[in-house]
Parts: C-alpha cells; structure tokens; sequence
C-alpha cells in the first residue's frame, strides 16, 4: 500500500511563503493497493495536485471516499481532471445527509449548480457512479476492504478504515474526542458519560492495532478551550487516541490555515519533548503535502 | 378551543432561538426537545433509520448527540420542530397535506421577503415561522368544528369570496383572530402574534412582519403551491407594494430561487 498526501490544511487553502514546506491544500490523501488500485480520501484542493499526476496514467479508475461534504474536503472535486475525461471511471462514495434527506450525489451535484461552476455534472464526459454509505458498511475495491464508521463533527462524518494485504490505514476526517456536556453536579452527567465511554469504546474496537493512523488535530491543547464544540481534534487527543487504539504510527493532519511551517516545527519538537518514544508510543508525524508512506 | 391545542409551539419557537445562537447551550437544547414528544420521536426515527444502521438502538436524545453530533441534532430538530406543531387530520375535509405546503410556501416566502428587505438573519426565523403559522387558526376550526368550517369552505368556493369572510358569516371570527389568540397562548412575541391577527389587513401601515407575512401568503397563493382553502387572490399590502410593486411575476423573479427554496424546504413537511 503507497499512502500519499495531496492536501493537509484544513478549513481554506493557504497558499504563500509561510507554508510553503507542509504545504497549503486542503484534504486529500490517495492510497494506491498492492493489487493497483486506487483509493481518494475527501476531494478538498489537493485533488488538483493528483489529478495531474494521474492524466500520464489514462484511464483512470478511482474510488473516492468523502468523509464528510464541508467546503474544505469537496472544494478541489469540480477540478478534478479525470472527471472531464471519457473512458475514466470514477466511483464516489460518501454518506446520506438526514437533514436535507439528500444522497451523497445530491450534495455533491449542488456544488456544480451553474452558479458555482460552469460545468454541469451532466455534461462530465467520465464514466461516473456515486454510492450513499451506512456506518460499518464495507465495500470492496480489489483486494481492499473500506469500512466507515460515524465520527463528531458538526456535520455527519465518516472515518474511513482501509485494509489490503494484511495491512491497514484509517482516516478519521475532521473529528473532535467527545465531551460531556454536562457538569458533573447535573442528573444527566453519568449517563452521558457512559454513553461516551460506549461509543469511544466501539471506535477504539474499530481501529484497534491500526498501522496507521491519519487524525484530525486542528488545535493545539492551548487553542482548544476556544474552539470546544468545533468539531476538531487536539495533537494530544490524537495521540491519546493511537495510543489506546495501539496505532504503530500516526500523522497529524487538517493544519489551521494561519499555521506557518515554523509553527508546526516548535510543535512537533514540544511534541517530542512531551511525548519521547518508548513503549505504547506510536510514531508520529507531521503530515505534509508529498509525503508518501509506503505499507 | 383554543385552551384545548397542544402546547408543542413553544419549544418550536425555543427550538428556533436556540438555533439561531451560535453558542447556545447544548444541555438546554437537549432539554427543549426531550419535552416535545413530536421531536424526540423524529429525531429518534431519523437516527435508527436504516441511511446509519447503527450497531445498536438509539433510545434518547444525550444517546443521539453522541453518535450524530449536537449540531446535526439541531439542525434536525429546527427542521422538524415547526411542523410537529400541527394536527395532521381532520374531519372537515380540509386538505392537511395541501394547507401545509401552502403554509411552508408562505414561511419560505416570508424569509425571502425578510432577506431581500435587509432584515438580519436572526429576526429572519420569526417571518419564518409566521408565515408557517399564519393560518393556523383553520387548523383549530377543522379540528374542532369540522363541520361549520366544512360549510365556510364550501360557501367561500361557491360564492369566490374570501375564506376569513366565510368564516366570519359562520363563527363571527374567523382564522386570523383565533391563530393570535393561539400565539398568545403559546407567549409567541408581540410582533409574531400581531402578525398571526393582521395578515388579511392589506390596507396602511402595518409592522414590517405583518405585511410580509400578508405578502407572502399572496405570493404562494399566486404560485399556487398547496391550499389554504382561500379560493380569493387578494392585492399586495400597501407596505409590500410601495417597494416591490404590485405585479406577481415581478416579485418572484426579485425573491429569487422561490420554487427552489421551497423545494428545499420540503423536507419540513416529509412525515
């Protein structure tokens, strides 16, 4: 399995010379299989990168999963070349909206409304199909085997888990650890604690022993009082979460956009300070735009 | 009668304020939908549809908030909240399925009215949801007095006269009078309320949110999308006029995107 990233940044596109080393797209991650095929995590700006990596390699036969339909993980889609391209083949997954009781291809045919794009999604020339998901449903690509499961964010969001040869990868999308939201004075306070303990405990069953782990850590520990109840994950959280799920490795991803590259490297050395290796510690990365990790 | 309705409307309206505050309470919405039966039942069949398969059974609001997120949570309620509020049938033949596509016509209007006059997007929710309720009242007469309100339908159809006039020569009140005792009732605000009462009176000045909803309730009827059971077409209010004239088509085509945003809307009314 070759994991690549395309896009790291999260929320806008953050082009200029403060981000120039880990890269200033947005979300998108391919993950091409033992057997040749190719897997797309989210279509955020970073698919523009990929689809032109792919236009020496026609026809192209993708499958592309989105974790969820903010801006920041579909804006890059309308761009992707290979929809444009007759003899592609392109299969688009993602999940069913209850609030709009709209399918994922119903969402993602809004953005192309002519008066957000001049193309309409009648007139791609790819051969096209798009597929709504349930929580744990698997669907198979090759030899692959990808499997969803419901994260916390403001919007309904998957995490994608990929398995291939014995190996495996899981993305959680944008996701914040649950938080009670109650006091512990208040009635409801145990209960919904233990509602949390539940569904924690079924997504750590989920990725338990996972090689690696691509998270959500939008804030630092600092920052996070601020944004609780965003919808995004902490640097810590994220490595709470590979610890208790038994990671092997972990990349952080979905970097604020005003993070300049100096910033990400004064955290990543906190991080080591903090967090030296040994035991029960999974590796971890900061993720950049052109980093391949190889399973 | 009026004494007898529901009392869901309230927690709609809280529903609503809530939404419209970015930082509101998580607790206090949770709290808020669990004491409307209409809303906890929705929310509970939307999360234990077959479009999540959860692994397990979804039994409380707290149990929805963990697994779908607080803000989708809200997001549905507010879909949902306004139209619980309303009885589904009734025996004086009055179409329920019509009246309440005509009643979320005339709230989508409203809102585009409301947008198109710089109103912020906060207020935005009250032209919403009077436009939603602004014949609520026939929703009363059906349910209690089926049979005379059967009769003002007949007589409005047979002699093309407005129904409020119908119902009049009937009850001696008709629809716009028993709504705002009804929101007075529900302690809706003033303006909502006054609204409720005024939406037949085209004639002077009235408070912004009156006249939009009386606009409005014209506008949907001219589109002819749902019934109200008003066979009659009455003139823009004055206020409307002044500013966007009198002419249907015109003011559509300055709304913009009114069918569409209806459609969207639908998914108020889909049970």
């Amino acid at each position: 399995m070759k994991i690549t990233f395309w896009g790291v940044r999260g929320s806008l596109p953050s082009p200029g010379t403060g981000t120039v080393r880990y890269g200033g797209n947005t979300t998108c991650i391919s993950v091409e299989t033992d057997d040749g095929q190719l897997i797309v995590l989210d279509a955020g700006t970073g698919i523009y990168k990929l689809s032109q990596a792919l236009l020496g390699r026609l026809p192209v036969s993708c499958s592309l999963f989105i974790t969820h339909t903010h801006w920041d993980h579909i804006q890059g889609l309308p761009f992707f070349i290979p929809l444009f391209i007759p003899g592609n083949r392109i299969q688009i997954y993602g999940a069913f909206d209850p609030i709009s009781g709209k399918s994922i291809k119903d969402v993602l045919s809004g953005q192309m409304e002519y008066c957000y794009f001049p193309v309409r999604q009648d007139e791609l020339r790819a051969e096209i199909h798009y597929m709504t998901l349930h929580e744990k449903q698997t669907v198979e690509i090759g030899q692959a085997k990808v499997t969803t499961i419901l994260m916390n964010h403001p919007v309904l969001n998957f995490g994608y888990k990929i398995e291939c040869g014995g190996k495996s990868v899981f993305f959680t999308g944008d996701n914040e650890p649950l938080y009670n939201i109650y006091s512990p004075g208040d009635d409801f306070h145990q209960e919904y604690g233990s509602l949390i303990s539940s569904k924690d405990a079924t997504l750590l069953d989920f990725i338990h022993g996972i090689d690696v782990l691509i998270a959500d850590s939008a804030f630092t520990a600092d920052e996070y009082p601020a944004k609780k109840g965003w919808g995004h994950g902490t640097f810590d959280s994220c490595i709470a979460m590979a610890r208790k799920a038994g990671a092997n490795k972990l990349y952080f991803t979905h970097h604020e956009p005003l993070r300049r590259d100096e910033d990400l490297d004064a955290i990543e050395r906190r991080l080591r300070e903090h967090y030296p290796a040994g035991e029960g510690m999974p590796s971890f990365t900061i993720a950049y735009e052109g980093l391949e990790i190889l399973l | 009668m009026v004494e007898q309705m529901p009392a869901f409307p309230r927690s709609v309206y809280r529903v609503m304020e809530l939404a419209s505050d970015i930082n509101c309470d998580p607790k206090e919405l949770v709290e808020v939908i669990e004491h409307d039966p209409v809303l906890i039942l929705k929310i509970l069949k939307v999360v234990n549809s077959p479009y999540f398969s959860l692994g397990q059974k979804i039994t409380s609001v707290n149990h929805a908030v963990v697994y779908i997120g607080l803000n989708t949570v809200k997001n549905l309620a507010m879909s949902t909240a306004t139209i619980g509020a309303l009885p589904r049938k009734n025996k004086a033949g009055f179409d329920m399925d019509a009246f309440l596509l005509h009643s979320l016509a005339t709230a989508t209007i409203a809102r585009l009215f409301a947008r198109e006059l710089g109103v912020p997007v906060k207020e935005s929710f009250d032209y919403f949801v009077s436009g939603l309720l602004h014949d609520f009242g026939k929703a009363v007469l059906a349910h209690f007095t089926p049979d005379e309100f059967q009769m003002a339908l007949t007589i409005a159809k047979e002699r093309q006269v407005p129904l409020y006039m119908a119902e009049n020569e009937i009850f001696d009140i008709d629809h716009s009078l028993i709504g705002s005792l009804l929101g007075e009732r529900w302690r809706l605000p003033a303006n909502l309320v006054a609204s409720l009462k005024g939406h037949h009176c085209l004639e002077g000045d009235r408070l912004p949110l009156t006249s939009v909803v009386a606009a409005a309730n014209q506008v949907s009827k001219w589109l002819q999308i749902g019934d109200s059971g008003n066979p009659i077409l009455e003139k823009m209010p004055d206020a409307i006029a002044e500013q966007f004239g009198e002419d249907f088509g015109t003011i559509v085509e300055r709304l913009g995107g009114v069918t569409d945003e209806i459609e969207k809307a639908k998914v108020f009314i889909q049970g």
